[in-house]
């Protein structure tokens, strides 16, 4: 089913790229302005995901097994981030964190509100894998005298992890798209790039159609990626588990 | 001064107002979001490659693509072609075929969970496959995936946001106006952002009364 998918996605993806090439004149004339709109938005995905990820582990692990003033603040912090839009949240610290005395650059800002925000709902998907994790696991740990650090650390999270690679990919995917919002608050992404272009030529269909593409293609880097990434994890965890 | 009352009050009567419109894109959004969903639902299970595999790219397309650059798409592209779209119609089309998507995987999943003994009663009693879908398989397909699709419904209205790039005048658009008028944005924004806190918490809940409530009646 999911080769399916891709192999649908493919067709899609060369039919487009086909049609932009065949048709659209001046297709060259979009692309290096394009090209470098990409490229931020790449880079703000990247960073968002990567500070998605720790805040994620360490909102999760603090909210099952931090002491209460802590667990509290971590589940605020969830159920806040969770709770609201993205682009409020962009606004939110773009906007009134300035009236607090601290400006940020956009693009800080930028990283700063995706990584919040899908960090929130990773901190669910972490949570759901560790308990996923079988009960029969934690006891072993404690038959050995290991300290919970010790057994999260050795036992339960290289296992746990596998499990929640393939949400995570989704997360990833969700945090791409989301950095489309970033042009709202002035970063000259892609989404930027493109409202930009479409101001001054008017030449929307050929614009927001590689503009498509560009996104699909990132999104499907993604997907390629993460798949290769579950099966390194599952043979590191089989070698693991032979010893 | 961090934060203003007075000027908090005069702003919340406006900003009520506004939120009429962002329940109004929610619903309608949702609306076409669960019609779409359970069309491009039924086009994927269609033995037929030409019906399925589009329906399946399609709905990976627009699950892979940014919402934002769906709107500007539908808001900016389909004058080109004549149609001319209000920026809220354009706005509820593009939430009600991004979300769309995303049911459509979630009545997939209750479509097939549906025992094939069921599919095969509905041949062996010679019911059309218009038949079969509307009174033995949906019937059984939707109730289980309720709360899921209750799901998508917060995180549309989550969402709703959006539609102020093309100006829509809901919540978040107003908000902005609001702030760049006076230049205090602590009080419009911050006041949003509540809004959907307490919306979507109180809707959660609700998604999870739902959810018991159907496990109980279903079991």
């Amino acid at each position: 089913m999911q080769t399916r998918g891709i192999i649908a996605v493919c067709v899609i993806l060369s039919f487009t790229a086909g049609l932009a090439v065949a048709s659209f004149a001046g297709f060259r004339e979009f692309l290096p302005g394009l090209l470098e709109g990409a490229r931020l938005t790449v880079l703000i995905t990247v960073m968002g995901c990567a500070l998605a990820v720790a805040m994620a582990f360490v909102a999760a692990l603090t909210r099952m097994y931090g002491p209460a003033p802590l667990r509290w603040l971590a589940i605020s912090y969830i159920e806040l981030f969770r709770g609201t839009s993205a682009l409020v949240q962009l606004f939110w610290l773009f906007f009134v964190l300035p009236h607090f005395g601290l400006t940020l650059e956009p693009l800080t800002v930028a990283v700063v509100a995706l990584g919040l925000n899908v960090g929130a709902y990773g901190a669910e998907v972490v949570r759901g894998a560790v308990d996923a994790v079988p009960r029969g696991q934690w006891e072993a740990t404690i038959a050995l005298n290991m300290s919970r650090m010790e057994a999260l650390k050795r036992v339960i999270l290289p296992q746990a992890v596998l499990a929640m690679i393939p949400p995570w990919g989704n997360l990833f995917i969700e945090l791409m798209k989301a950095t489309a919002l970033v042009s709202l608050i002035t970063i000259s992404d892609l989404a930027f790039k493109a409202s930009q272009m479409n101001q001054t030529t008017y030449r929307t269909l050929e614009i927001f159609s590689i503009v498509l593409v560009f996104y699909l293609a990132i999104a499907l880097l993604i997907t390629i990626g993460m798949r290769a990434l579950e099966r390194l994890a599952a043979r590191g965890l089989a070698r693991g588990r032979a010893h | 001064m961090f934060w203003n009352w007075d000027y908090t009050w005069e702003i919340v009567p406006i900003l009520a107002e506004a939120s009429i419109v962002t329940i109004e894109a929610t619903v309608l959004g949702f609306i076409l979001a669960a019609v779409v969903g359970l069309l491009l639902a039924i086009l994927r299970m269609s033995p037929r490659q030409w019906v399925s595999l589009p329906a399946a790219g399609f709905v990976e397309f627009i699950r892979s693509t940014p919402l934002l650059i769906q709107i500007f798409f539908i808001f900016f592209v389909l004058p080109e072609f004549g149609i001319t779209l209000g920026a809220l119609t354009a706005g509820v089309l593009a939430l009600g075929l991004h979300y769309g998507s995303y049911c459509s995987e979630v009545y997939r999943a209750g479509l097939e969970n549906v025992p094939r003994g069921q599919w095969e009663a509905s041949t062996a009693l010679n019911l059309s496959p218009y038949h079969t879908f509307r009174d033995i398989i949906i019937p059984q397909a939707v109730p289980p995936v309720v709360p899921a699709l209750g799901n998508y419904f917060v995180a549309l209205f989550k969402e709703t946001p959006l539609l102020s790039a093309i100006a829509v005048l809901e919540l978040m658009q107003t908000a902005k106006i609001l702030g760049s008028e006076t230049f205090r944005y602590t009080e419009p924004i911050t006041l949003v952002g509540l809004y959907f806190l307490v919306f979507s918490l109180v809707a959660a809940a609700l998604v999870r009364r739902l959810e018991y409530w159907l496990k109980q009646r279903w079991r």
